[in-house]
């Protein structure tokens, strides 16, 4: 760029802040692709909405890069106003209060009507404080479903597995002798675990889960578990089950290749599953043991949140809280879901969603809400521990020594438990 | 005779301050905040911080997590650096023997040297890939089920071609330079007494290459230690789960990725205390030993 045309975009630009004197706001995020082409559409519509406050999104990397960034720039002063954190990263943040003002003050004190129950069950409380106050406002939610080719199950004459005694005796051998690999998974952790004990009611945590303090110890080593991860390891001696890597990638292409049957992988991947792959293909709930309960309860939301950073002028806050205002509208977030596949996280955009007549075109995209909206349970509404990243890192460890053979389901949960614990002790250390 | 000095004593301090305070800001002064930092637990935000003392320093040590790591580190460090000298030698010396398009062959070994470690690792991945890695259906040829990504060892593998392949050139171009300044007329002289080169090989040019090879063990270590660190982010993407990784990369992800600050200042004085011990040695030892001529 010229001195000359620098200085005439700087003098255009004090004159259109002198005319129409915007506040400005940040917003932090990890979409990258096409999540963020519809990320930057969502700010340039709200700028376009109105002419009071103006957002800027900011791509940060991956999500823990986003985190990372987020968390050196308040300690030097410099933080954005809107920060997206993951599903793993939330601990951190909810813990240290101070550092983000809730998203329910926020809106409230603004003057927006907030009702917690206006968004929906599965998405309601995971950013929630003990006391259900919602701290971080959920926005790209999803949850693990379980996605299928139908020309595979054709094939095999099957239909998809509700339990996984009945994938287990039915549809996996059949899958395999009609020459596909049944199912590979993405993310252990997420799926495997956390969800693991959403669906069938197992307290994950004590300390109500982790909400109601940072000394929480972790409770996984509970035989429910240690059973599936031992009947998983057989499926996929057997042939039965793939496991192709710790990587979301490893796992998810083989079945949009058409080598794997079935793949467990989130609700948010539909977007990208609709433009990859060239058979028809559907999704249906996660699948439960009927032998740990016959009545299975919903799952929580992955993903990540918007946070509002604290340590900004009252005029700045009111810009957040309209963006997160007009971002939680019926039509903002029947868009959202649309064109990426997560859910809705409001009632009322789900009613338009349906309303639309989006679920009788792809069936496939209403099952993570359908699977949010089950009936809920004692131990459904979510998790909250910290340093949850490095205990994700030692689970995601020892599930692939299991898988390998190099150590037994039995001594890898014992580790899982002993390392989570020391890294919990050592997070609620830090509270003081 | 007059001296030439300076005016006032504290010229040349003055002179020395940019250089000195660029050293301060950017090398002492992280080294000490990383010390510093290393003695508390503190949260991610700020808010909170406790002096714990040396428990961050014992819990590395009683984590068997942590000693494997250090124990791969160990072989991973032994086997790029003895790797990739070895293969360099063997390149220098029989690329200074070739006579008829010898620069052509030269350039060859060398311009791996301008790609980047990340581009490195990138291209090692690819070669290794389980779907459609060359090195993947090379390995099926021979029976045997390569799936980097899952096998520990499979992974490790992948880590230590990328990492020597990416060295190989730079130690081609030290050790070619250190054979082409072996005199000629010690080499003519050993012609003369002994028939075998290869004999003439090791009593003769290997000693006198003793200098170039000590400088290159030096630096090969802290290049298997610390450069390999976009090779091995290449390679397990950011999630290690199973897969190997070294001491510089989990310092990367407890501190970065983990928000665990104290930890993994702790990981990195010592590191700094291994950096420190091996430039001690450097110094001390091998200086005197060698006789760099």
């Amino acid at each position: 760029m010229t001195a000359r045309t620098f200085a005439l975009g700087a003098a255009l630009s004090f004159v259109a802040g002198a005319a129409f004197a915007e506040t400005e706001i940040t917003w932090w995020h990890a979409m990258s692709g096409q999540l963020g082409e519809t990320v930057n559409q969502i700010a340039a519509d709200f700028n376009a909405s109105q002419d009071e406050y103006s957002i800027v999104p900011v791509f940060k990397g991956t999500y823990e890069e986003t985190l990372t960034a987020g968390i050196a720039a308040f300690r030097a002063g410099e933080q954005p106003n809107i920060m997206q954190v993951f599903d793993a990263g939330a601990a951190t943040v909810i813990a240290a209060q101070g550092a983000t003002v809730p998203v329910q003050d926020l809106l409230s004190d603004n003057g927006y009507d907030f009702d917690i129950n206006d968004y929906i069950a599965g998405v309601r409380y995971f950013y929630a404080d003990a006391d259900g106050k919602m701290i971080g406002m959920p926005f790209n939610s999803s949850t693990p479903i379980l996605y299928y080719n139908q020309d595979a199950l054709d094939a095999a004459g099957v239909t998809a597995p509700v339990t996984w005694e009945e994938f287990q005796t039915v549809t996996a051998p059949a899958l395999k002798d009609a020459g596909y690999t049944p199912l590979s998974q993405s993310h252990m952790p997420w799926i495997f675990t956390e969800n693991f004990f959403s669906r069938h009611n197992l307290q994950f945590a004590t300390n109500n889960n982790g909400y109601d303090g940072a000394d929480a110890q972790i409770l996984i080593n509970q035989p429910e578990i240690r059973d599936h991860f031992t009947a998983f390891k057989g499926w996929v001696d057997t042939g039965l089950a793939g496991y192709y890597g710790t990587g979301w990638g490893d796992n998810a292409t083989p079945f949009e290749n058409g080598e794997v049957a079935m793949w467990l992988g989130s609700s948010g991947s539909f977007g990208g599953l609709v433009q990859k792959v060239d058979f028809p293909f559907s999704a249906t709930l996660l699948p439960y043991w009927e032998g740990v309960t016959t009545q299975p309860t919903q799952t929580f939301i992955g993903g990540a949140a918007l946070f509002a950073m604290s340590g900004k002028s009252a005029e700045e806050n009111a810009a957040t809280a309209a963006f997160f205002s007009f971002l939680t509208s019926e039509d903002v977030q029947y868009q959202w879901h649309q064109s990426t596949g997560y859910v809705p996280i409001t009632n009322a955009a789900y009613d338009t969603a349906k309303a639309d007549g989006h679920y009788d075109r792809f069936p496939a995209a209403e099952v993570g809400i359908q699977q949010l909206s089950l009936e809920a349970g004692e131990w459904t509404r979510g998790y909250r521990m910290g340093f949850y990243v490095q205990i994700r890192d030692v689970m995601n460890r020892e599930y692939g020594r299991i898988m390998t053979g190099e150590t037994s389901v039995e001594d890898a949960f014992a580790n899982i438990e002993t390392e989570a614990n020391a890294l919990l002790a050592r997070f609620a250390q830090t509270q003081n | 005779m007059k001296r030439a000095g300076f005016a006032s004593p504290w010229m040349p301090f003055l002179l020395l301050l940019p250089q000195l305070s660029i050293i301060v800001v950017f090398f002492y002064w992280p080294a000490l905040e990383a010390i510093r930092t290393s003695f508390y637990l503190e949260d991610p935000f700020g808010f909170g911080s406790t002096f714990v003392g040396w428990e961050n320093y014992w819990q590395l040590f009683s984590s068997s997590e942590y000693m494997r790591v250090a124990r791969f580190t160990l072989v991973f460090t032994v086997l790029v650096t003895f790797l990739s000298l070895g293969l360099a030698l063997l390149l220098a010396a029989k690329a200074d023997k070739v006579i008829r398009g010898a620069s052509t062959y030269k350039t060859l070994l060398m311009w791996v040297y301008a790609i980047a470690p990340p581009v490195a690792g990138f291209l090692g991945v690819m070669f290794t890939h389980q779907r459609f890695g060359q090195f993947t259906d090379l390995a099926a040829f021979f029976g045997y089920d390569y799936v980097v990504g899952v096998n520990f060892n499979d992974t490790a593998f992948a880590m230590i071609l990328t990492a020597v392949w990416k060295q190989v050139p730079v130690n081609f171009i030290f050790f070619l330079s250190g054979l082409q300044s072996v005199p000629r007329a010690v080499q003519e002289a050993a012609m003369i007494d002994n028939r075998s080169s290869a004999s003439r090989f090791w009593t003769v040019t290997f000693p006198l290459l003793a200098p170039t090879g000590f400088f290159l063990l030096i630096t090969n270590i802290t290049y298997a230690l610390f450069d390999t660190f976009g090779i091995v982010d290449t390679i397990v993407r950011g999630e290690p789960g199973n897969n190997p990784m070294t001491l510089v990369y989990k310092v990367y992800v407890d501190g970065f990725r983990g928000s665990d600050l104290g930890g993994s200042s702790a990981q990195s004085v010592i590191l700094m205390v291994l950096v420190l011990a091996l430039t001690i040695f450097q110094f001390r030892l091998i200086d005197r030993r060698i006789h760099y001529t």
